[in-house]
């Protein structure tokens, strides 16, 4: 029953698919000869005036152009042509450094601030003023302070992840079930032997579902804060694509940065269900 | 009365009430227990059982007076008294042996794994759960989830178990057996035990002692029953016993209405002499008198009471 469902899902996906390419490929065809014009001018006119196709690629220029992407995806022409594997690499990197920077911060703080009621009431206005904050508006302060463009985009996404993982784990620390904390104490358990052997476990579901909204957050920043330093990464890739008016490279850029954020969220939703035990 | 065991002496529990008015659950509580006594504690929802449970493990401090233990004016939990709770708390990331090991490690602190496994190995298979050691929680029953709570409250070998109402949650077949298990295990082992229950019928199977609590707020300890059956009772013939329905009608005429009265009628109630109530003993009793046609009932002739 379930795998026939799963099949006819399958179906109906794929139907989709098709009829979006579909029609993608339909509103994006040449139409045929628009007008007359020598053959030189022609050429610099390009097919878009010649043949009256869509200056929006179609999805086979896409697939075409992704394919080419896909063979060589590490070439290194100099700072503006660079392999999208590279500029991935990049972005992956910089999410990678800054999300690993907010788990130490965040975890550990969070266990304190959820075991002390008297740090989370005196931290939480902070906490509440600073998490509303979208992560670019610290652009300016980062890179004045810092210095350092690359350096700004870690610290961009560090402080961009770090909120919903802190509040999450304050969360699941302080709901801990208070039959579990009395076992623990009534078998003369300390302080730090129960946070690891009862605290921890009890509260890793609702810590690692903090960091699978974290990395989220991480990967839809990362794009956003690369256009505005540049140099390397897919966010810069998509606007210096842009600059080019290369649209495809731009959707392509787009499908991939989408492939990439599902990755990273399954990978954090497998972690999560390794740590859930039902009751 | 004279080797007592465990002395709770003129507790009581306050919490703040609104508008800085404070709310009494209990006061001036006083109940001891010797050695090896399985006692019962009996009373409406609200009364403070579970509250003084929680006292008697330290899970909670008394607002007033103090509870001794073996000679020792407790302060905190201790291994020395190991509680099972009604929701069994069974940690579910460990599986049945995981579970039962922790405890074990956390009284022998030193010990190297094979020697806890081995030491948790003996109370799973205590319980009748050989088999089972590598299933988590949640692949367990609900008999079997609290078979494992069992398990983990004896293996730190303490010298009292505290129990609020371990069987309450599961059905009557189940609860039967465990019932039967308990009842063995501390026969066996020479334990103290201190349950709380809302079944009579559990309460004459396997207490000692029946401490019957008024309702709260402002609950009193009003009576200690004796259980008048003889120490090697069985759950099949219980009911033949000639004194087996005194005691029951007493115990259910105290929860339907002497429980609410009880302080109104008694202005001369003492809490540090709590009447003992020694059933069918003329005399001392208060209620077989009442009940005296009861107990020649002929076995097999009670309709609807075996509950």
């Amino acid at each position: 029953m379930t795998s026939s469902l799963r099949l006819r899902a399958g179906l109906v996906s794929i139907v989709l698919l098709a009829a979006f390419l579909g029609i993608w490929h339909i509103a994006t065809r040449s139409t045929g000869a628009t007008t007359t014009m020598s053959p030189e001018y022609a050429k610099l006119m390009g097919l878009t005036a010649t043949q009256g196709k869509s200056a929006m690629p179609g999805p086979l220029d896409v697939g075409a152009k992704l394919w080419e992407h896909l063979k060589r995806p590490f070439y290194d022409n100099g700072p503006n042509d660079k392999g999208l594997g590279i500029q991935l690499a990049y972005s992956i990197a910089r999410v990678g450094t800054g999300y690993l920077l907010a788990v130490l911060v965040a975890i550990p703080l969070g266990f304190l601030i959820g075991m002390s009621p008297l740090l989370s009431k005196a931290l939480d206005p902070f906490i509440q003023v600073l998490k509303p904050i979208s992560p670019l508006a610290w652009m300016p302060l980062a890179l004045y302070t810092i210095k350092d463009s690359s350096v700004s985009a870690i610290f961009v996404i560090f402080i961009c992840s770090i909120w919903p993982m802190l509040l999450n784990t304050v969360f699941g620390v302080a709901s801990v079930r208070k039959e579990w904390i009395n076992v623990a104490r009534t078998l003369e358990v300390g302080t730090i032997r129960r946070a690891f052997t009862v605290i921890l476990p009890a509260a890793a579901p609702t810590i690692l579902t903090g960091m699978r909204i974290s990395i989220g957050i991480a990967w839809l920043v990362i794009v956003a804060a690369e256009m505005l330093v540049g140099g390397t990464g897919i966010g810069y890739f998509v606007w210096n694509e842009w600059n080019n008016l290369s649209i495809t490279n731009v959707i392509i850029a787009i499908l991939l940065i989408g492939v990439i954020g599902m990755l990273l969220d399954q990978i954090l939703a497998r972690f999560t269900r390794m740590v859930t035990f039902p009751e | 009365m004279s080797d007592k065991f465990i002395s709770i002496e003129g507790i009581a529990k306050r919490y703040p009430g609104a508008g800085g008015a404070t709310t009494t659950i209990f006061e001036n509580l006083w109940l001891s227990m010797t050695r090896g006594e399985f006692a019962c504690v009996i009373g409406h929802s609200g009364c403070g059982k579970t509250t003084v449970l929680n006292i008697l493990a330290g899970l909670d401090a008394p607002s007033e007076g103090a509870v001794i233990v073996d000679g020792q004016a407790i302060s905190g939990t201790s291994l020395d008294r190991a509680v099972i709770f009604q929701s069994h708390a069974l940690l579910p990331w460990r599986t049945v042996l995981g579970n039962v090991a922790y405890a074990v490690s956390s009284k022998w602190r030193n010990w190297d794994r094979a020697k806890v496994r081995a030491h948790a190995q003996t109370f799973i298979d205590l319980v009748g759960l050989s088999g089972s050691e590598h299933k988590r929680p949640s692949e367990l029953s609900g008999g079997m989830k609290q078979r494992v709570g069992i398990a983990r409250a004896l293996s730190i070998t303490p010298k009292m178990m505290l129990m609020d109402e371990p069987f309450s949650a599961l059905d009557a077949l189940t609860r039967g057996t465990l019932q039967d298990e308990v009842r063995r295990i501390c026969l066996e082992t020479g334990q103290t035990a201190f349950m709380i229950t809302h079944d009579v019928d559990e309460a004459i199977y396997l207490a000692d002692k029946i401490f019957l609590m008024t309702n709260g707020p402002g609950a009193v300890l009003a009576e200690v029953v004796e259980n008048p059956l003889p120490r090697d009772r069985g759950r099949t013939d219980l009911h033949r016993h000639p004194l087996y329905y005194a005691l029951r009608n007493h115990i259910i005429d105290f929860l339907v209405t002497r429980s609410k009265t009880f302080v109104a009628e008694t202005p001369g109630h003492d809490p540090r002499n709590v009447p003992v109530v020694q059933i069918g003993k003329p005399g001392l009793s208060i209620a077989a008198g009442s009940d005296e046609p009861r107990q020649t009932w002929m076995p097999g002739t009670s309709p609807g009471l075996s509950a």
